[in-house]
């Protein structure tokens, strides 16, 4: 693969921040855009700009098409059995949120057993706090060891008949834990739990196949994956989908309405009240096309060997304590502490010689404590990095160390 | 590896040195006034806890709390500067620092506030007005009766 030419589709990267090169290493909270998704967004914008599902002139048929297109895509992207089963969302969060309010609402009680894990990201674990207050439904962990895996004689013995839903990540943003979805799906099945993956991290940095997986539902967000923000997708099983009540009311997921009452459309356009961003779909469409042409097992190759390069250089620098897998076996990014420098100092100074990261509790302040940080610091890597930045990356840590100690 | 002028300024030894020793750091027992402050977007912490004598002056100021070299070491300074001070001088060397960092106008009295006229580097740097000003918000909550 001619990573420098792929490089080369990423417009922003291209520019210097204070004097130096930009390294961006914070593809785990926003991945940059290629040139053809914001291409798209311009060309839907200039020439095909309707709303979809409505009118019968051209326009409004051009943008439907498109849309409904890019769910085709979703659907093959994660190898889901059917396109009906692609809910549009603005991303993770209010895809989890959808679930909650919806198959949770319907199906939680008390005495119910919410199952998630102790790395969660607080968009798979405030909606479940949220739901469990409202159906008195309990919340349990799966704690996390010091290696940053899940423990696998919790997930034996808190496993049980009474967990209704088992939501768990697939990489962590905050450990880079690859978490054996297969495996965790199927012994919720085996105890008739549904199953929620969280593919945040994982959607666009590794091949998803839904089905193989076995998982109930998957949410994942564009805007990590190389696509526009403020736009992503449910994937749901259609026998889950086709008993859940609305969410959102408004026009598009209606079939009939009458003063007294209305009746609802079938999946997904049940869960997709309103006016959709159209463009963001468009674009979501577009990015899974462009990551398809580089190859998802290529993005993934080349995402792993960057984060285990940067685990080899990185555990050379003194006073650092690097959170996570040490196996080998992580997703693109590294978390750390370094002795020297609170995560904000770090991040500040890094900033000022062109590498941006991000520094803090990462939405999983849980996590924090358990591995009694504050914060850590993160970098985080995507297929247009290179092993050259890395080692930019390593010059600053050494760089910090002196500075602030 | 060269450093730029605006981290040197923002990160002056005598900073560093307050961040990494931090004065007056530790609680002061009950009767007292306490405050906890916090910023929920970076997760820095810092409780004040100070007590004030009959003639209304701060007579013992301490300070708990973790977070970045900034908010510590404003937090380590202003517990300096503020001890043998009244609630009102407090609240005038509060906003005079305030300007200082934000860098919004000349400060009534720069010489009362000291060295802590060294963190101005903050002004080039607005995301961390928020940490310099933690533990002078705890500061002014504690004097308010705190919570």
């Amino acid at each position: 693969m001619d990573w420098h030419r792929i490089r080369s589709d990423f417009p922003i990267l291209t520019q210097e921040v204070n004097g130096h090169p930009l390294v961006y290493l914070d593809s785990a909270a926003t991945s940059q855009k290629p040139r053809a998704v914001i291409q798209a967004l311009t060309h839907y914008y200039e020439h095909d700009n309707s709303n979809v599902h409505r009118a019968l002139h051209e326009l409004s048929a051009r943008a439907t098409e498109a849309f409904e297109a890019a769910r085709q895509k979703v659907a093959r992207f994660i190898g889901a059995a059917t396109q009906h089963e692609i809910i549009f969302t603005r991303g993770t969060t209010e895809g989890i949120n959808l679930v909650a309010n919806t198959w949770g609402q319907q199906n939680l009680k008390a005495g119910d057993v919410i199952f998630v894990t102790g790395m969660e990201h607080h968009s798979n674990l405030v909606p479940w706090q949220l739901l469990a207050q409202r159906t008195g439904a309990t919340l349990k962990y799966i704690p996390v060891l010091d290696d940053g895996t899940l423990d696998p004689e919790a997930v034996e013995t808190l496993l049980n008949e009474q967990v209704k839903l088992f939501a768990f990540v697939h990489i962590s943003n905050s450990l880079g834990t690859i978490n054996p979805v297969k495996e965790l799906c199927a012994k919720a099945k085996a105890v008739g739990a549904v199953t929620l993956v969280d593919g945040a991290q994982s959607a666009g940095h590794l091949p998803i196949e839904v089905q193989d997986i076995g998982c109930d539902f998957f949410v994942f967000s564009g805007h990590k994956m190389c696509g526009p923000t403020g736009i992503g997708a449910l994937y749901g099983r259609m026998a889950l989908l086709e008993a859940m009540p609305p969410w959102h009311g408004g026009g598009e997921m209606i079939l009939s309405v009458t003063m007294e009452g209305s009746t609802y459309k079938a999946p997904p356009h049940r869960f997709e009240a309103g006016t959709p961003d159209i463009a963001g779909v468009i674009g979501l469409g577009v990015a899974i096309d462009y990551l398809e042409s580089i190859g998802l097992e290529n993005i993934h190759r080349h995402d792993h060997n960057l984060a285990n390069y940067a685990v080899q250089c990185m555990s050379e620098v003194p006073g650092i304590r690097i959170l996570g897998p040490q196996n080998g076996q992580r997703g693109s990014l590294v978390a750390f502490h370094l002795d020297a420098a609170h995560p904000h100092d770090l991040v500040e100074f890094a900033n000022t010689h062109g590498v941006a990261m991000r520094g803090g509790h990462h939405c999983t302040q849980p996590l924090m404590k358990r591995f009694k940080v504050p914060g850590t610091t993160r970098a985080s890597f995507y297929f247009y990095n290179s092993i050259d930045e890395i080692n930019r990356l390593v010059e600053v840590l050494h760089a910090a160390n002196q500075f602030f100690s | 590896m060269p450093l730029s002028d605006e981290l040197r300024d923002l990160y002056q030894q005598v900073i560093l040195d307050h961040s990494r020793n931090p004065r007056n750091h530790g609680e002061i027992p009950p009767p007292c006034l306490h405050a906890h402050g916090d910023n929920p977007s970076c997760g820095d912490e810092i409780d004040v806890w100070l007590r004030v004598d009959e003639k209304g002056a701060i007579e013992d100021l301490k300070f708990t709390g973790q977070g970045c070299a900034i908010s510590q070491a404003s937090a380590s300074m202003m517990t300096q500067k503020i001890k043998g001070k009244t609630k009102e001088q407090a609240a005038a060397m509060r906003e005079d620092f305030r300007r200082i960092v934000m860098g919004d106008g000349a400060p009534q009295d720069e010489d009362a506030l000291g060295e802590l006229v060294l963190l101005e580097g903050v002004q080039k740097f607005p995301q961390r007005v928020k940490c310099a000003m933690l533990a002078w918000r705890a500061l002014e909550q504690a004097l308010d009766g705190g919570k």
